[in-house]
């Protein structure tokens, strides 16, 4: 049975082979990667000036994006035309324009072939060959559009644009908190024991963030019997989930005997923590994004943190974290961002079970490529959206979106 | 004896105490004495773990981040009650301090460290090398921290990371 064989109309059993088949890996990276999605590259204000460059991996391709001398930014493929050599080595810095230091063949900011070194030989001896016509080469580029902040790229021809790529429900999240000149606080990175897509579906499932995350539930700061929602975008590609902490109407199900998440006799020493601020008119606490295929945006209280998984192979993978503040933040306010973001990132007292868990689930179906996961919370149809949060539709969204590009 | 000889012989004595109070510090979190920890902070301590990218980019978040001894305090009984990881364990090796100033009963010093991780069954691994830039406080017997900042070498941590460094 091939593991893409599933039902089209019912993505709510998917089989394990999807976290581990090394065909499916490299198909994955063809349909996904360097298919038909936008991916997300890093903000703008990680390039404030002409020449400022990152490197980064688009799936497995290793990319070079650069804020040219018109400040506009560029991504193209970090892979020297001549022989293959990244053209850039370092993760960041400024350049006036890219130099293979291999043979010292030169690109401009727009990823063009400058110059050839020796190209017409020493002393007449030697030099590159006739037919070899430098103006038809470049660092193949990838498209690249900036929507409040965030700079995406795609290796895809034709694409809708971005902001139709996301519809104007995921737009209108992505504006609510980002479209404000941003600051950002820090960067966290780490390896995660597992293939990419089980933290997708992590960021993805609103029903087990209270069951797992103790902390959370402990202290509120979302549990399911909030007021919320779950939207999912044409396709299942992107979803959004969101829930507004003053508006709690438990009645008793997380009594802390029937859920081992919820610890009633747990305080803190020092609560302000949890010190937030009524930072959105809509009242919003929690509020979840996922961009297909491995982006992520979230407020949790006053942190507001983008996260990018990039696959490292079927069995690994890289998480990486942007913090962000607003440039208008008071200065109680910053500190209250930076003491909540002890809630996020690799040591984060919520996000911390976040990475476990995708290594647990890997060593779980090693062994049963064969065997299916089962997404049947709240039915097994993808309504766009669903008032209640206990509820698996954004994964099987997840699995459809993902199902639609490696069918093509 | 000339001056300089004399001061030196001081900072001998002194380089030990900090030695003697890092090594201490490795101690309660490589034994899991982790309720002993937060007494190396006074109550107004900083404690930060960073990467050296952001450090060096003046970020101010932390991967762990605390404002005062009751924040450090919360770090421990959350890893005891409210967090869930797989069992694991440290193993610091803590290099002699570098005394880096000195102003009335406040000391700054630097120190390398590497830890190793191990869990459950697993082969320990690296899973950290760093230094330690800290103001201690010295009223003449006992150190206190009143910052330490530990700033990772590499912005990668594998996983996790619930046990303080
Ligand atoms: S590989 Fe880049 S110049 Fe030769
Ligand atoms: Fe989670």
């Amino acid at each position: 049975m091939s593991p893409l064989d599933f039902n089209p109309n019912d993505f709510s059993e998917i089989p394990y082979a999807v976290y581990s088949d090394d065909e499916i890996y490299a198909e994955e990276q063809k349909q996904v990667f360097q298919g038909r999605a936008w991916h997300f590259l890093g903000m703008d204000i990680e390039l404030p000036n002409a020449g400022d460059f990152k490197t980064m991996f688009v799936g497995d391709t290793p990319v070079i994006v650069v804020r040219d001398k018109e400040g506009k930014i560029n991504a193209m493929v970090n892979r020297c035309v001549h022989r293959g050599n990244l053209v850039c080595i370092e993760e960041r810095g400024n350049l006036d324009h890219l130099t293979c230091v291999y043979h010292n063949w030169t690109y401009d900011l727009q990823g063009n072939l400058a110059s050839i070194a020796f190209e017409r030989g020493i002393q007449g001896e030697g030099g590159m060959a006739d037919d070899y016509d430098k103006s038809c080469h470049a660092l193949p580029k990838l498209a690249v559009e900036t929507f409040c902040g965030l700079v995406f790229g795609t290796f895809s021809e034709n694409m809708p644009s971005l902001t139709d790529y996301f519809g104007p429900e995921m737009c209108s999240n992505i504006r609510r908190l980002l479209d404000r000149d941003m600051e950002l606080l820090g960067r966290f990175q780490h390896g995660l024991d597992g293939n990419w897509k089980l933290y997708m579906e992590n960021v993805r499932d609103t029903y087990h963030a209270t069951l797992l995350h103790s902390f959370m539930t402990t202290f509120r700061l979302n549990r399911l019997s909030m007021k919320g929602a779950v939207e999912v975008s044409e396709g299942g590609l992107h979803h959004l989930t969101y829930s507004i902490r003053t508006q709690d109407n438990d009645q008793g199900q997380y009594d802390a005997k029937e859920i081992r998440a919820s610890k009633d006799d747990y305080t803190l020493n020092a609560p302000e923590l949890l010190q937030s601020w009524p930072e959105f008119d809509c009242g919003t606490t929690l509020a979840i994004q996922s961009l297909f295929p491995n982006f992520s945006i979230q407020q949790l209280s006053n942190v507001i943190t983008l996260r990018l998984i990039v696959p490292k192979g079927p069995h690994k993978s890289e998480l990486t974290w942007w913090v962000l503040g607003a440039v208008e933040d008071t200065p109680e306010q910053r500190a209250m961002r930076i003491r909540q973001c002890n809630l996020v990132g690799p040591g984060g007292y919520i996000a911390m079970e976040d990475g476990a868990v995708v290594g647990w689930v890997r060593r779980g179906v090693k062994g049963a490529p064969d065997e299916r996961s089962v997404l049947a919370m709240g039915g097994r149809d993808i309504e766009r959206k669903s008032e209640s949060r206990c509820n698996e539709l954004a994964v099987r969204g997840f699995w459809q979106g993902w199902h639609g590009l490696m069918e093509n | 004896m000339p001056d300089n000889v004399v001061s030196l012989e001081a900072d001998a004595v002194l380089l030990h105490r900090i030695d003697t109070f890092n090594r201490r510090y490795g101690h309660v979190i490589d034994e899991d004495l982790l309720e002993d920890w937060p007494i190396f902070f006074s109550e107004d301590a900083k404690y930060l773990i960073t990467t050296r990218q952001n450090h060096e980019a003046n970020m101010p978040v932390g991967l762990i981040y605390c404002e005062n001894r009751g924040m450090i305090e919360d770090r421990v009984s959350a890893l005891r009650i409210a967090n869930l990881y797989e069992p694991h364990s440290y193993r610091h090796l803590i290099d002699p301090p570098v005394i880096t100033a000195r102003q009335g009963n406040e000391l700054s010093a630097q120190t390398s460290f590497a830890c190793f991780r191990t869990v459950q069954a697993s082969a320990p691994e690296i899973f950290c090398t760093g230094k330690y830039l800290d103001r201690i406080i010295d009223d003449g017997q006992d150190l206190q921290f009143k910052e330490r900042i530990v700033v990772c070498d590499s912005e990668r941590i594998d996983t996790l990371i619930a046990i303080p460094l």
